[in-house]
């Protein structure tokens, strides 16, 4: 193992975020705190309790989940995609590092950036909103999982874009709608059946209400579903990036 | 000498059919340099990029040190620079940060005074805090390079370095590639300024739509190839050459004031002593003469060309 390739990849990667601290790191907090401002504290205050939790509150686990995934893809992403366009991924393919160590260096820091954005915004909202956390070592747990697999994600979109356009499709096209059709800013049960059945085909739905059990043991679903949804994915992940650096698509030739 | 690198059958086909590179068979010897010489989009960046592990080959074999590039990558890429030929780099990050990341990604462990020992060679220490995008194409260049050596290679490319450079910094660049030669670091250059790889290299490859045409040492292919020039100035003007002469094939040139005959160094006659003895025959009066070894340019084109029939 190149340990030596990992960690010049990684601190390469977090340079990158120290670079650009307004853009990685306040710019997804500033969003974020004024969902938590309209949301939940001013338009917060007119809508009933879910479940016992109010409105502001009830919407955390979905903002923050709509960050990690947003913030997981295009980290990730455009830490690949970057080098490709510039054409200094010359010296990553040309150095002693098998596929392995450069997707644990680049999702690595991708993962850790959206860590770090995870949890000031979590920070963040207990300015704004009441939280409290009733599983947390499930919440880290979901955290982690869900910023490796979307950072997973966002590196194949990175490979297979061939342009900056294409890098943005997915998050902005895919991702986003999902999360917020995804029960982001309400309970599934609020939706009439028909939409209730048409969101049980949205991945993201089974993400958030994972995400919303461990902080207040509330969700539209088993939390085993969330677990075994996030998981699966990871592993499809895993193999599309396997698969994809091996056969150097997009990079080699 | 032993044979550092050894290339085998070696092709290469793109997704898109084109033949890159087609059954080169090449071998580079340990310590010296050698020039691959071809004309644009002749597949030497190709074949560059097959040994550094960057462009996966389509078929054959390539050795380093005795270990396949494919099989034993970690130990055949952690053998070799690369100074590629564009300037690509990472436009917002600082000279010192950039070297010392390449020398990590090819598992060296951090080494602050050897970086410096480096920028400091190629006259680039006063920069070190500079970010790349501050840089004038020249320094970038030369920060290519710091980032080639700064894993301490025993094999280094350099393809095109002196593409778009000023003279003095090729200069600089060619002193370096010399004390590089002289600490056992096998060089292998592309370089379309065949002055240069006539002076430095000791073997040159030609290689054109993909293939090589000629591996020789440099002296020896302009000895075998080279023809030689004999320019012979005249007192007065003439509008012709002399019928008695024509069977010499001369050129009329410098308005009427020289004549040019070209010959073969390798052949058993010249034909200057009979030359030379036809124009005292015609009363022509000689006022200077002069030969001339034709370049390893000359000879470049005229392989190129004659492989393009």
């Amino acid at each position: 193992m190149n340990f030596y390739a990992i960690r010049a990849i990684y601190l390469h990667e977090m340079d990158r975020m120290r670079r650009t601290l307004f853009q990685s790191i306040l710019s997804p907090v500033i969003s974020t705190s004024l969902y938590f401002i309209v949301f939940g504290s001013v338009i917060g205050g007119m809508i009933p309790q879910i479940d016992g939790v109010t409105y502001g509150s009830f919407i955390v686990p979905g903002l923050l989940m709509l960050t990690l995934l947003t913030q997981s893809i295009s980290n990730s992403a455009f830490g690949i995609f970057f080098p490709k366009f510039t054409g200094s991924i010359y010296e990553v393919l040309a150095a002693p590092i098998s596929s392995l160590e450069i997707i644990i260096g680049f999702v690595g820091a991708s993962a850790s950036k959206s860590l770090i954005v995870g949890i000031i915004i979590l920070i963040t909202a207990s300015f704004f909103v009441e939280m409290k956390v009733q599983y947390p070592l499930l919440m880290a747990f979901l955290l982690i999982l869900t910023c490796l697999t979307f950072s997973l994600f966002g590196f194949l979109i990175g490979i297979m874009s061939e342009n900056f356009e294409q890098l943005q499709v997915v998050p902005l096209i895919i991702i986003t709608p999902l999360v917020f059709l995804g029960g982001s800013l309400y309970s599934i049960d609020m939706l009439p059946e028909f939409w209730q059945k048409i969101s049980y085909f949205n991945p993201v739905v089974y993400l958030i209400n994972g995400m919303r059990w461990s902080f207040y043991g509330i969700s539209d679903f088993n939390i085993w579903i969330s677990v075994t949804s996030l998981v699966a994915f990871l592993m499809v992940c895993i193999a599309g990036v396997t698969v994809v650096i091996k056969k150097g698509y997009n990079i080699k030739n | 000498m032993n044979s550092l690198i050894s290339i085998k059958n070696l092709s290469k086909v793109y997704s898109n059919n084109f033949k890159a590179l087609y059954n080169i068979n090449l071998d580079i010897n340990k310590g010296e340099i050698f020039a691959l010489l071809g004309p644009n989009g002749a597949g030497k960046t190709t074949l560059i990029s097959i040994i550094c592990g960057i462009v996966t080959p389509s078929a054959g074999t390539v050795l380093v040190n005795g270990n396949d590039i494919i099989k034993d990558y970690r130990l055949t890429r952690s053998e070799i620079g690369l100074v590629p030929q564009e300037l690509t780099l990472e436009q917002f990050e600082n000279v010192f940060s950039n070297v010392c990341y390449t020398r990590g990604l090819y598992g060296k462990s951090p080494n602050p005074s050897y970086v410096e020992k480096i920028l400091k060679e190629l006259s680039l220490w006063d920069k070190k805090n500079s970010r790349i995008n501050e840089l004038s194409g020249g320094m970038k260049r030369r920060v290519l390079i710091a980032k080639a050596l700064s894993h301490e290679p025993s094999i280094l490319f350099l393809d095109e370095p002196t593409a778009g450079v000023d003279v003095e910094l090729r200069q600089d660049m060619w002193k370096v590639v010399e004390s590089l030669r002289k600490t056992g670091v096998t060089i292998i250059l592309t370089t379309h300024y065949i002055e240069e790889a006539e002076a430095i290299a000791d073997r040159v490859g030609v290689i054109n739509n993909g293939e090589m045409i000629v591996v020789n040492d440099t002296a020896e292919l302009i000895k075998s190839m080279g023809r030689k020039k004999l320019t012979i100035d005249l007192h007065e003007k003439i509008n012709s050459i002399p019928t008695l002469l024509d069977k010499y094939s001369l050129k009329l040139i410098n308005e009427g004031l020289s004549v040019c005959y070209s010959y073969d160094t390798q052949g058993s006659q010249t034909g200057i002593t009979s030359l030379l003895q036809d124009i005292k025959e015609t009363g022509l009066r000689l006022k200077d003469i002069k030969t001339e070894q034709s370049s390893l340019e000359n000879i470049f084109v005229e392989l190129v060309q004659k492989d393009e029939k």
